[in-house]
């Protein structure tokens, strides 16, 4: 396979592009000036992710290397390094695939300095493009972290009435994780001599270094999960952030956390997560159980799914930490299935907040009566929401829970809880404000538009058929799944026997 | 043909020359064409800073030493005095427009710039501690009277006293820790120093070297001497401040990092503790300290205390890699900040300046452009990537993870957290708040000013082999 043109730095970089086109081409902040914003930002994530589409044609699922690898001298430490495996490709392609509807779903309901939306959301897509991309630790870090400024504004300038102390919340909880990884990153290099990931890989850190990188990874990644008890940032920011804000949040950025455990916490330190592993459990079932309970007291619609956020993200993490193929296949599915179901319940929301202006639960009631199209599309989610066979959400935690009952089952059956604890909250919701009769003000509520109706449309069938048939999106991680266990499950089979030996040495001096 | 030779032997004095005799010339002209020739003369100033700078490039590189050692010309010294260089011309760039506006434009102010540049110059290239005591003196004369500039202002005038009184007393201290270490050491000349300093040092060189330090950590302002900072920032005239802010910073950091790592490798173990907590106190205060200022003047002081902070945070590696960690930052810093003095200067609203940081509200509104350039370089100072200021720090404490100095590298980045706070309130004022009135049109030369640093802090990342480069080879010739 050879390739004359940079695919993935042409994917990467596309967005930054448009936004440039932006910020020249569009003066002021009126009617024209809008809609050329609009158009502009549309095109450029249609193309960015047709491009992308392009590189799922290209991929090779049965190797497990990295591939459209590119690579440049930058900074003398660092590299600039990129390359997507099966692990990071499914990632690169759901975020390409709901920028687009991303900017359709802000079509309408941003008309307050659109042209500096757009922009902020096309760099937003450079740098969640590039965090899966990147295959140097420096340069992930430059994408991971710099996702937060335009996140920031994001929600900052176009969030709800308690916007400020939410994007003060969520900017500063995740650099606070994040400095500690930078300082881990810098450890390993001095260990290493390099900050290459790929080298990183196979390095095989001693097991002093692996504890404490392992600790401060985790302090990052946890946070963007999020994980309990650092996850409270999550619900603010996704109640202030816009629509859409709260879409990329849920379906995107969240997704950076898992990802990290994937390609840098089990493979490169595989001892020191097989160790803390019993934490990581706990903090899951705690997280799986105690937020969906929360789920269930909320008043305001998207703070309900950002607590089911949580949960669903207790599975995720639960499934890696299992260390089984089943867990970590059921892991990434999940992940690309709540970025899926996540985002499209978000949008939901965003449809009937665009009409009433209100999240709170108790003002709708008996939508199905003026919105039938809409309480479908609804419907759908919400069971995928719940993890109903032959939707996508069932899939990925069916798979990350059996892979868990092989590595832990008091934990996996305390996550089976929250399967049920799930389906209390989402159908509790779904009666509020879909079913009963039609509260007083919603009469005038109009059903989807086309516009809406063609943002829901892919989302829906993507649930269905992943649900169904589950098979593309795991054939494409197979083979990288397989080879990061096999190295796991070496280092893990090392370090046993390397416990063992000594101990018959001892008892052989003793005998003497 | 001896004379020939002997003036050959001046060359690499070139850059100072030009300065010494420019500065000579420029206060000819301002007395001879009288007080209208005001910023004439400062303009010329600035064409004679870029010579001397053009002068540095173009002079023949390699290590050469004058006057018995004394006087040093290496890559680092020169790497430096292109930096002070730089600072010293940006703020009299951002200075003219000011000047006229508040009709304070003399001529005696330029030519003081250069005397206080050219102060920098020979403290940047110190080779024992009588040059050293020379430099810092000639630089931080010329700073005390720029800082009173505007006489008829009070808070002006006690910001140049407060300057004075505490600049001597750290003066005084210096001295005193100069005398200690020639009482203990016999010698003035740095590498003198070193030789007898090889095997370990007695009490008495100790409390030298602490004296010393006193009299560095006051010059660039770091924790526990930082009183004056605040006081100074606000009272001096804006562009004095955005001078004070950087080209001076970077003298003093200059010499801080030759004295410790030249003059006294030998005793490396006794004045790292003293730089390690000079530099945790620093970062610490500078970013708590800063949270409840609204004069913006003052927040960027603090912000300044605590940049020296993290700056020292190489020195306190005490490797190359340390060194060359201090070089980046400080390049970045005088970047970042003449860019953010640049937006401080053009607050003028109905003709008056304002220095609040509620001023700056909805700024993203009245002037998109300047707003989005402040808030990037607020961000960069905060040390977010892929911004300048985030390369920035990632040196220093690269230098210190591998000197295994854990505890202060893992203070440091969450000090950095804390710091985080104050610049995204201001991003927050200029971002979520309604708009207030908006300010005058920016002159174009802040503008080219705010423009130049923005572009450095925004592409950094594009292109840092020069720099990168330039920083490695300048700290590989301390070592």
């Amino acid at each position: 396979m050879t390739l004359n043109w940079p695919i993935l730095s042409v994917t990467t970089f596309l967005p930054i592009l448009g936004a440039v086109l932006i910020m020249l081409l569009v003066r002021g902040n009126e009617g024209l000036a809008k809609g050329t914003a609009r158009w502009i930002a549309f095109w450029t994530t249609v193309v960015t992710f047709a491009v992308s589409l392009l590189m799922v044609w290209r991929f090779d699922a049965s190797s497990a290397e990295f591939q459209f690898v590119e690579k440049q001298n930058w900074l003398g430490v660092a590299s600039y390094h990129m390359g997507v495996d099966g692990i990071s490709l499914p990632f690169v392609i759901l975020t390409t695939a709901l920028m687009p509807l991303c900017i359709m779903a802000s079509w309408v309901s941003v008309q307050k300095r659109v042209k500096e939306y757009m922009i902020a959301f096309l760099v937003l897509e450079t740098l969640m493009i590039g965090t899966f991309s990147a295959l140097d630790l420096v340069l992930f870090y430059l994408f991971f972290e710099g996702g937060l400024i335009p996140m920031f504004l994001i929600i900052g300038v176009w969030g709800g009435p308690r916007r400020v102390y939410a994007s003060f919340k969520f900017f500063l909880y995740t650099l606070a994780g994040s400095v500690l990884m930078l300082l881990a990153i810098m450890a390993m290099y001095w260990q290493a001599g390099t900050t290459d990931i790929t080298v990183l890989l196979k390095h095989g850190f001693p097991l002093g270094l692996q504890q404490w990188a392992w600790f401060a990874f985790f302090a990052s990644f946890a946070v963007k999960m999020p994980m309990w008890p650092v996850h409270t940032w999550l619900p603010d920011a996704h109640v202030e952030a816009p629509t859409a804000g709260s879409v990329v949040l849920a379906a995107i950025m969240l997704k950076m956390g898992g990802y990290g455990f994937l390609r840098f916490s089990l493979p490169m330190f595989p001892e020191a997560s097989h160790m803390f592993a019993p934490i990581i459990f706990t903090m899951s079932a705690v997280a799986i159980v105690y937020t969906s309970l929360v789920a269930l007291m909320q008043e305001d619609v998207k703070k309900l799914i950002a607590y089911s956020s949580v949960a669903h993200m207790g599975f995720v993490t639960m499934g890696i930490f299992a260390a089984t193929t089943q867990g970590v296949a059921g892991g990434i599915f999940q992940m690309i299935s709540h970025g899926i179901v996540s985002g499209a319940l978000f949008l939901c929301v965003g449809v009937v907040y665009d009409r009433l202006h209100t999240r709170e639960i108790a003002a709708y009631g008996g939508l199905v009566n003026r919105m039938p199209i809409y309480a479908f599309i609804f419907m759908v989610f919400t069971m995928a929401n719940v993890g109903l066979p032959g939707t996508s959400g069932f899939v990925g935690e069916f798979l990350a829970l059996i892979g868990t009952f092989r590595a832990n089952i008091p934990v996996a059956t305390v996550a089976t809880l929250g399967v049920i604890l799930s389906a209390a909250y989402a159908l509790w919701l779904y009666r509020k404000m879909i079913f009963g009769a039609l509260k007083p003000g919603l009469e005038s509520m109009k059903d989807v538009g086309w516009r809406e109706a063609v943002i829901f449309a892919p989302l829906v069938v993507l649930t269905i058929l992943f649900g169904v048939a589950p098979k593309p999106v795991l054939d494409m991680s197979a083979a990288s799944v397989a080879q990061l266990l096999d190295g796991y499950n070496k280092a893990i089979a090392v370090k046993k026997t390397a416990e063992v030996v000594p101990t018959q040495e001892t008892s052989v001096s003793t005998a003497r | 043909m001896n004379e020939l030779n002997t003036l050959q032997a001046f060359t690499p004095l070139l850059p100072e020359i030009i300065l010494a005799c420019g500065a000579m010339l420029m206060l000819m002209i301002g007395a001879y064409a009288g007080e209208r020739s005001g910023n004439v003369v400062n303009g010329l100033c600035i064409v004679l800073l870029l010579v001397a700078g053009a002068a540095i490039v173009w002079l023949p590189g390699g290590k050469t030493t004058m006057f018995g050692g004394s006087f040093i010309v290496d890559d680092y010294a020169r790497f430096l005095k292109l930096l002070t260089i730089a600072g010293s011309a940006g703020a009299l760039i951002l200075s003219l427009n000011f000047l006229s506006r508040e009709k304070l434009a003399k001529f005696e102010y330029g030519a003081l710039f250069i005397l206080s540049t050219l102060g920098m110059m020979m403290l940047i290239s110190a080779g024992d501690l009588i040059a050293l005591y020379l430099g810092l003196e000639l630089m931080s004369l010329a700073l005390y009277v720029v800082a009173s500039y505007n006489r008829d202002n009070a808070k002006s005038t006690e910001a140049g006293l407060k300057y004075f009184v505490l600049g001597a007393l750290s003066s005084g201290m210096l001295l005193y820790g100069a005398s200690l270490v020639y009482g203990f050491t016999g010698t003035v000349s740095f590498a003198g120093i070193a030789k007898a300093t090889q095997s370990g040092a007695s009490v008495g060189l100790v409390f030298g070297l602490v004296f010393l330090f006193v009299g560095f950590c006051f010059k660039i302002s770091a924790v526990p001497f930082h009183m004056w900072t605040p006081d100074v920032y606000e009272g001096s005239p804006s562009p004095v401040t955005a001078f004070f802010a950087s080209a001076p910073k970077v003298a003093g950091i200059a010499i801080f990092v030759r004295a410790a790592i030249v003059a006294f490798p030998g005793i490396a173990h006794e004045w790292q503790q003293i730089v390690v907590f000079v530099s945790l106190a620093s970062m610490l205060l500078g970013s708590f300290a800063a949270i409840g200022q609204r004069n913006i003047k003052r927040l960027l002081a603090y912000s300044s205390i605590g940049h020296m902070g993290f700056a020292l945070v190489g020195l306190a590696a005490g490797t190359a890699e340390g060194v060359q960690g201090v070089l980046v930052y400080m390049t970045i810093y005088v970047a970042m900040t003449l860019g953010s003095f640049a937006v401080v200067i053009s607050m003028r609203r109905d003709g008056k300046l304002v220095e609040s940081i509620d001023d700056l509200a909805g700024l993203s509104r009245t002037h998109p452009t300047m707003a989005f350039f402040m808030a990037m370089l607020l961000f960069s100072l905060a040390g977010i990537p892929p911004l300048a200021g985030f390369f920035a720090k990632f040196y220093v404490f690269l230098a210190a993870m591998k000197a295994g100095l854990y505890t202060l590298a893992v203070i440091g980045v969450l000090a950095s957290v804390v710091g985080a706070y104050y610049y995204l309130l201001i991003v927050k004022i200029m971002y979520f708040d309604e708009p207030a009135k908006g300010f005058e049109r920016m002159p174009v030369l802040l503008r080219l000013v705010l423009g130049v640093s923005g572009a450095i802090n925004l592409l950094f990342f594009v292109y840092p082999a020069p720099l990168l480069g330039a920083a490695t080879v300048a700290a590989k010739s301390l070592f």
